[in-house]
């Protein structure tokens, strides 16, 4: 099966063709290398995990891809052309959409504001235009809050809309976090641990959000989570990372199976 | 009971959008704009324009200004006072210098000038943060003072030093110099207060206000949803600069007439106006108005009581107001950290349900 052609899977997705690409990436941090070598694709409509355990340099994957950290070599290919080193905020106007391991919001905005700015790249009127408001920004700003509120509907959080985030309960900020990266419309979501520190309950709920997006908007997502019976219920392919370097690469099945796989989380002899 | 939104249904979002979205407050709002057009010019003296009213619309300009800065974008600035001087120094030369256009524009256009000159002195925002922002914007403070006071340039040669406000009008009515009527003042500085008010309420709902809290809550984050810092920081710089250029020359032109920098402009301006915002509401636009509101007539309420009803000799009482002044903006902030704006709401929130909490 080559890497450009379309197949459908199992329950009835179509993953499309490769939408990004690493080659060869390492990081390092003065002496240390966060990240060597490493190589995978994400392709169009999958749901990708990052799976390894902590300190395996995921959460520095993410930031390699979401333009925070600068690889020091290797190359990142995005919708089939190498990316130049850019700011983060580049990167999220290409539709590179993310949320954080811990909840990065705005506190002092409410819900419905926090969701909004998520709206960045679909929002163009210039300060003038706004500031006479009537016209192309009022314009604007109902297409707008009418494709928020129905992301809004989707995570059900219409209760808190008007309500100052820094007043929600853990939970609900992590849904308000996805619902801002959603409204982007991204072309890859990526997610840093979404379900950090939830509850059972919490975690089906999330994980339903996630197939929901993934089936409904057909929205391409990579995922870091620890929770393995969550990582296999939901990814099609997942990489292993371990100590920086890439130790596997396949479905759930094909790593569960695989022997580095398992010596890396369970551990193994040295004698 | 008094203040009900209940029935109060949106049917659209633009609806739910607006400035006002409870009828009430809406009502309210147009009843204070007709008071503040068709009534009190009516009703102004000379004591009540220079003692309360010009203060508090160019205050008012200043502090909604200063907020945008300060409550909305998060980025800490000390340099006001330096600030409104360009704004008094450039309409000075624009009034000077091309006489035959109206003080409206040369107003608007004293905007524009320090709205330039902020941006200059907001650029270090993209690295520093904090209080050292604060000292960074000190330095423009400290530096414009001194420009205005030594380059004579900026004051035409003239032997004194000052700059004094020339005779303008606007159709036919003066509204600076000598012979200006209280009235035609209130209303020029009216005028620019309302469309002051009018495009800061408009930025700071929309995407650029959206952008500026974003910065302020959290600037990684926010890069990372693709805000550009440079530009939002920058944009927060310009339109605040904006609003204080234009309080300055209407300071200089329209309430004093005369300035002497080092006084009018100096640390003490930017203090007053950084309370003015801090006590009405750091990121609300009612803020601004409340804590200029409550500084302008805190003196004169003082004054008027000890002075004028308990008798007492002037001086006693010009001593007494200092210690008053700083001792209740001490009490507010242990009181209501998040100042007047947010005591408003905090009574609208009560009035919804009283008398009946049930």
């Amino acid at each position: 099966m080559s890497t450009q052609d379309s197949y459908v899977t199992d329950d009835g997705r179509t993953i499309g063709p490769t939408v990004m690409e690493m080659k060869n990436i390492t990081l390092r941090f003065g002496g240390v290398k966060a990240i060597t070598d490493i190589s995978f694709d994400i392709r169009e409509g999958e749901i990708r995990a990052i799976i390894g355990p902590n300190g395996a340099g995921k959460s520095s994957m993410l930031n390699v891809i979401s333009g925070f950290y600068v690889p020091q070599e290797g190359e990142v290919w995005y919708k089939g052309a190498k990316r130049p080193p850019m700011r983060p905020y580049q990167v999220a106007q290409q539709g590179i959409a993310r949320t954080f391991q811990n909840i990065a919001l705005f506190e002092g905005m409410t819900v419905l504001d926090n969701v909004m700015t998520g709206r960045i790249r679909q929002m163009t009127t210039g300060l003038l235009g706004q500031a006479i408001w009537k016209g192309k920004a009022e314009r604007e700003e109902t297409e707008n809050r009418e494709a928020v509120e129905r992301i809004i509907d989707f995570l059900e959080i219409q209760a808190i809309r008007k309500t100052p985030v820094g007043r929600l309960p853990y939970g609900l900020k992590k849904r308000v976090e996805l619902a801002r990266a959603l409204a982007a419309e991204p072309s890859i979501l990526l997610l840093d641990e979404p379900m950090a520190g939830m509850n059972v309950e919490e975690k089906e709920d999330m994980s339903r959000f996630i197939l929901d997006m993934n089936d409904e908007f057909g929205t391409t997502i990579a995922l870091i989570e620890h929770d393995m019976g969550v990582v296999m219920d939901l990814s099609d392919r997942v990489v292993v990372m371990d100590y920086g370097k890439k130790i596997g690469d396949g479905t759930p099945t094909e790593v569960r199976n695989n022997q580095a796989v398992i010596d890396a989380y369970l551990g193994v002899a040295h004698d | 009971m008094f203040y009900r939104e209940a029935g109060d249904f949106k049917t659209n979002y633009a609806a739910d959008n607006q400035t006002f979205p409870i009828k009430i407050d809406r009502k309210g709002y147009y009843v204070v704009l007709a008071f503040a057009f068709l009534v009190v010019p009516f009703l102004i003296n000379d004591y009540w324009a220079n003692a309360i009213l010009l203060p508090f619309l160019i205050y008012s300009i200043a502090a909604i200004g200063l907020n945008i800065l300060v409550g909305y974008c998060g980025q800490v600035s000390l340099g006001t006072g330096g600030f409104m001087a360009v704004g008094a120094y450039a309409c000075y030369k624009f009034m000077t210098g091309f006489p035959e256009i109206n003080i409206f524009f040369h107003v608007l256009l004293s905007g524009g000038v320090t709205a330039f000159v902020c941006v200059m002195f907001g650029l270090p925002s993209l690295r520093i943060k904090g209080f050292y922002l604060a000292v960074a914007t000190l330095a423009a403070q400290f530096f414009l003072v001194w420009l205005f006071n030594r380059v004579p340039w900026f004051y035409n040669y003239s032997a004194s030093g000052q700059i004094n406000a020339p005779e303008r009008t606007v159709f036919g009515f003066p509204v600076t110099g000598p012979n200006t009527e209280a009235w035609a003042a209130y209303l020029f500085c009216l005028v620019f207060l309302v469309l002051s008010a009018l495009i800061a309420r408009n930025l700071t709902r929309g995407m650029a206000g959206r952008k500026w809290m974003a910065i302020r809550d959290m600037d990684i984050a926010a890069e990372i949803i693709g805000v550009n810092p440079l530009k939002a920081k920058i944009s927060a710089f310009a339109v605040s600069g904006f609003f204080v250029g234009i309080s300055g020359a209407l300071f200089f032109a329209l309430y004093l007439g005369a300035v002497e920098v080092g006084e009018v402009f100096g640390i003490n301006k930017s203090f007053l106006v950084l309370f003015m915002i801090i006590i009405g509401g750091l990121g609300s636009i009612f803020g601004s108005f409340a804590g200029a509101a409550f500084l302008v007539l805190l003196p004169v309420v003082l004054k008027v009581v000890g002075v004028d009803m308990l008798g007492w000799p002037t001086d006693i009482v010009a001593h007494l107001q200092l210690v008053i002044v700083g001792g209740l903006i001490v009490l507010f902030l242990i009181l209501e950290p998040h100042g007047l704006a947010q005591l408003w709401r905090v009574t609208k929130q009560k009035l919804r349900l009283w008398p009946f909490p049930h």
